[in-house]
């Protein structure tokens, strides 16, 4: 077993003291929101963890494509270890987004394009992890985990798309909203940097989390080889 | 040439055990029209409700027991150990993807061919509008596509039977959501240029999957 890394105790640590300067930028340097108050501080965070699950699942995908190519386990190992992080921060991205609605849309729940398409993400990736759980040859998991992975972000535009042929009001603080969109506002340059500095910051947790995850899915091959070899002696 | 034969051969195989045996399509048969009971009660399909849910009601059936004959279909060559034998014959692979992709989707059409009159009967409405029976024969297609490919994977799996529709169902929703949409349009007379988008989405859904479907389908069944 090698010993954790140097490079990943400075990466953590360099990452706590980021987590730790957002939160207090979230808190004390953004502006209170006029109309909707606190609780829109949540926006800087949901944001960054739904681009953190977009971003693993961009990765997983692209790691599917590499490992049908090279049939490298590496990449397989690369693809769990995303889809893991990536089904985490998605779900807290619905959840901080369903905190900032009950009092903004008067609703925990409704079904907008956005929330929908974020549920049935999160579905085919709970769909992936059971396909790996029910194929015990490590080979077959790994090329049906990929093929099942690539199938699955192939299909999110299309849901997005099919979702949004309905109406929407999910607000769009970038670029230029549908009409009925509740919830909107325009930055001051504080919140612009706070957000900008929540994105790099979550940027750094998904790479500090994928190191771990990875170190982690190395070892329990290692664990799952010495098993079999052990079961061979005796 | 020979793609087209050994695709039209594997068509003709199971077209032909079928015709033999009739479990998958009398299966998906009564499993159809069971799906419709449960609905006519759970939802009291009295005349006001009927034409917004009709479109709904069909395609819920249209999927479950299109999930139920992929399930079957595939379940049947791993276990007599027709796959291998399908395998080692000197075609090319796709040709077996696309022979098993369109007899699925004839089983499909069948069973729809006999569920949509049954529904006019019942119920007393039209079904018979060429845009709408064009949307079931689009949808089908989509649904197919897909679930042929994942069918193979599930029938390779510990937990075959109650895996195939959690993988096929989150993919095939933009097909499901689409297909109930135009179907509701041309069944309630909507104009076209409403319908339009909804087709176009399940055009582009139709040619995606099954060209993704063509490319994956050596990687799910290579041992």
């Amino acid at each position: 077993m090698q010993p954790k890394p140097k490079a990943l105790t400075y990466l953590d640590i360099f990452t706590v003291v980021l987590f730790l300067i957002s939160l207090g930028m979230v808190f004390f340097y953004a502006p209170m929101e006029a109309v909707m108050g606190n609780v829109q501080r949540v926006f800087y965070y949901h944001v960054a963890v739904g681009w953190v699950g977009m971003l693993s699942f961009l990765a997983a995908a692209i790691a599917g494509i590499l490992y049908l190519r090279s049939k490298d386990r590496k990449w397989d190992q690369f693809a769990v270890a995303a889809v893991e992080i990536g089904v985490v921060f998605t779900f807290l991205n619905i959840a901080t987004g369903s905190i900032w609605a009950r009092p903004i849309w008067n609703t925990w729940w409704t079904w907008d394009p956005r929330l929908t398409t974020a549920t049935i993400m999160e579905l085919i990736y709970f769909a992936y992890l059971m396909l790996r759980q029910g194929i015990e040859d490590p080979d077959r998991r790994a090329r049906f985990g990929a093929v099942y992975v690539i199938l699955g972000f192939i299909s999110v535009p299309l849901t997005f798309l099919s979702a949004r042929l309905f109406r929407t009001i999910h607000p769009v603080v970038f670029g230029t909203n549908q009409p009925g969109a509740e919830g909107d506002f325009t930055m001051t340059p504080e919140m612009f940097h706070t957000f900008l500095f929540s994105l790099f910051t979550f940027t750094f947790v998904f790479i500090d989390l994928m190191w771990h995850r990875l170190r982690l899915g190395r070892f329990a091959d290692q664990v799952e080889q010495l098993k079999l070899k052990f079961s061979q002696h005796s | 040439m020979t793609f087209v034969r050994a695709t039209a051969a594997v068509i003709a195989k199971d077209l032909a055990g079928e015709f033999r045996s009739r479990e998958l399509l009398s299966a998906m048969l009564i499993f159809a029209v069971l799906v419709i009971l449960i609905f006519n009660f759970a939802l009291e399909l009295d005349i006001k409700t009927r034409s917004t849910v009709t479109a709904g009601v069909l395609w819920v059936t249209f999927a479950f027991a299109g999930s139920l004959g992929l399930n079957r279909s595939m379940a049947m060559e791993k276990d007599r150990g027709c796959i291998d034998g399908l395998l080692l014959a000197p075609v090319d692979r796709s040709a077996i993807y696309f022979g098993k992709m369109i007899g699925n989707l004839v089983f499909m059409l069948s069973v729809e061919a006999i569920v949509l009159p049954l529904y006019s009967i019942l119920y007393n409405t039209n079904l018979f509008k060429i845009g709408f029976l064009g949307v079931v024969f689009l949808g089908s297609l989509g649904y197919v596509a897909v679930g042929t490919l994942l069918a193979t994977m599930a029938v390779q799996t510990r937990t075959r039977d109650v895996l195939l529709p959690i993988l096929l169902f989150p993919l095939v929703i933009p097909v499901l959501i689409a297909s109930v949409k135009a179907s509701m349009g041309y069944l309630q007379g909507i104009e076209a240029e409403t319908i339009r988008p909804w087709l176009n989405l399940l055009l582009v859904y139709d040619t995606v999957f099954i060209a993704v479907a063509f490319m994956m389908f050596d990687f799910v069944v290579e041992e």
